[in-house]
């Protein structure tokens, strides 16, 4: 009789501290995610507010009954936020592209060709990861300086090409496609390019796609090259744009505005990531860095 | 062979002249700056060749103070970041249901435009003449007096930097954990349940030797993002992060490089070398204890 109460009690205790345990972390779980959500909805919310309900607020509101767009309408005409917007596709796309095309032959010559010196090779490019951007950017700058492409696309684009943390995630992805695929291709008289674009290029597609979107990311968000080498601001970039913003662009009180441009400079990426969210996560998993 | 030889070389050439170019060259020439005393990059002219470029950085005192600044924020939000995201990671994997849309929402940050958001930190914390801000509104319902966190006490923006970087490193951190913690074998924890083990000890004795590679690797990625911090504090105190006395190393370089104060790629050179010295001998000795402490 006793023992059987002591069992009740025991489990109502765990039963208890269990809950107690689940609230807790709920509990904390949610309050991060506030923190996260937080900034973005707080952007959202100042766009929408007219300059003059937000210059009268004393106490910050936390909602507004009078959502206005005008401020999307001055961040496009007080400032070129269009042009930086269309800079910033142009510089996205074309490095995006133009690094597909120097990596993937590179990862293919790497898993596929053999030739003389190829491990050396490869070595040597894998220790190339460790050399830190910091340390380059000196000289490319004064390479790109020397050669008068401030201020150009090429200029933007050249230095921003190459990863060799990509080529390498590439090509230990080529190597999983098995050999016999290879020689079958070799026997009916298939060339090397025509095997490359038509049977590994199809086959590591899961990979191509999460090594570009990664790479869109970094070339939307980048900031510091930019910064060196655009002084004109029709070249700038949105990141550079937005600084330009804070600094000089609006008057530097017309907050509304500014958000209004940064939900715009935003919105492309948070779209990207709710299509994409389940291999952009797997992608960086699987080696991205950021910072 | 011989033209298997030259067909491969033609595929690797795009790659090898880029990666020469941009990675190579400068990689030998950042040294060669650093050597070339007092060199203007206006006027293409040195006075000598020696190690002036360190020692003039080193009596710096906007370097000295970005040094400072970058060793207090490597101190602060590494383990602070690596915590978290550890006990957000633990939570997550109680939670079966719900953990694919909150870790979603946690890798919000990761996406998102740092100089952009770094703006609305900004509004956030700052307190003007005609407002004092959403946080300072949230210290004030707490009963605490209000502060200026973007033009303030040096404290203050301190405690901003490190709040916001946190926020940008997380997702990445949560995700590694996550996906650690999931790799971790079920048949463990059932062993340990039959033993009726208490859930500190399976915490202590199982989860925390099976994730310990992916915690050490991401405090050594950890220090060595956090040593090359820059655009977070750019984002939040603006592009003269000297007058804001809020600069950091990578800052310090680029100021002397581009900007107000430069011209001076050897000064940046020095300047990035000692950095990259820095952050070698920690990665090392971040190496040193993880080999003694890590069970794989």
């Amino acid at each position: 009789m006793g023992e059987s109460l002591d069992f009740d009690r025991i489990e109502r205790n765990a039963r208890i501290r269990n809950t107690v345990l689940k609230t807790v972390t709920y509990a904390l779980l949610i309050l991060w995610g506030l923190m996260v959500l937080f900034p973005f909805y707080w952007m959202v919310l100042t766009s929408v507010k007219s300059y003059g309900a937000y210059s009268s607020e004393n106490i910050p509101q936390f909602f507004t009954l009078s959502p206005t767009f005008e401020n999307y309408v001055k961040a496009f005409t007080g400032v070129p936020l269009a042009r930086y917007f269309l800079n910033t596709v142009i510089f996205t796309v074309l490095t995006t592209a133009l690094m597909l095309v120097v990596i993937i032959p590179a990862a293919f010559a790497f898993s596929r060709l053999s030739f003389r010196g190829r491990d050396l090779l490869f070595t040597l490019f894998l220790s190339l990861m460790m050399i830190p951007n910091e340390l380059v950017v000196i000289t490319n700058f004064v390479t790109i300086t020397n050669a008068g492409l401030r201020n150009t696309f090429a200029g933007l684009i050249l230095p921003s090409v190459t990863s060799v943390f990509y080529i390498y995630l590439l090509k230990e992805n080529f190597a999983q496609i098995p050999d016999e695929l290879y020689y079958a291709a070799k026997v009916d008289a298939t060339t090397d390019f025509r095997y490359l674009t038509r049977v590994m290029i199809p086959i590591s597609r899961p990979t191509i796609i999460t090594i570009t979107i990664l790479k869109v990311i970094e070339c939307w968000n980048s900031y510091v090259w930019p910064r060196l080498i655009t002084d004109e601001q029709t070249r700038y970039l949105v990141s550079n744009g937005i600084q330009e913003l804070r600094e000089s662009g609006f008057g530097k009180d017309d907050i509304p505005s500014m958000m209004a441009a940064v939900v715009v400079i935003s919105v492309p990426l948070i779209i990207l990531f709710l299509i994409f969210h389940k291999k952009i996560m797997e992608g960086v998993s699987r080696g991205g860095t950021k910072g | 062979m011989e033209e298997n030889n030259r067909k491969a070389w033609l595929y690797l050439v795009p790659a090898i002249l880029f990666l020469g170019v941009f990675l190579v060259y400068p990689l030998v020439d950042v040294f060669v700056y650093s050597f070339e005393e007092g060199y203007n990059f206006a006027s293409q002219s040195r006075f000598g060749v020696g190690l002036y470029n360190y020692g003039k950085v080193l009596h710096d005192v906007y370097f000295l103070q970005a040094v400072r600044n970058t060793f207090i924020l490597v101190i602060i939000t590494v383990p602070v970041s690596t915590g978290l995201a550890l006990l957000i990671s633990l939570g997550l994997a109680s939670i079966p249901k719900l953990k694919d849309l909150f870790q979603t929402i946690y890798f919000l940050p990761y996406v998102t435009n740092t100089l952009a958001v770094g703006l609305v930190f900004m509004v956030l914390f700052r307190k003007t003449d005609y407002t004092d801000g959403m946080v300072n509104l949230l210290i004030r319902w707490f009963g605490g007096p209000t502060v200026d966190f973007i033009d303030g006490p040096y404290w203050a923006k301190m405690f901003v930097l490190c709040f916001y970087t946190v926020w940008v490193v997380l997702p990445f951190k949560i995700l590694i954990l996550t996906s650690a913690l999931a790799s971790v074998k079920q048949d463990y924890y059932n062993a340990a349940k039959v033993d009726g083990t208490r859930k500190w000890r399976i915490f202590t004795r199982i989860t925390l030797p099976m994730i310990s590679p992916m915690i050490f690797y991401l405090v050594i990625t950890g220090f060595i993002g956090a040593f090359k911090a820059y655009s977070d504090a750019v984002a939040l105190f603006g592009t003269n992060l000297n007058a804001a006395g809020m600069n950091t190393i990578v800052g310090y370089v680029y100021d002397m490089l581009y900007g107000n104060a430069g011209g001076y790629p050897s000064y940046a050179s020095a300047a990035a070398i000692i950095l990259f010295v820095i952050v070698l001998t920690i990665t090392c000795i971040n190496l040193m204890i993880s080999k003694k402490n890590v069970h794989y």
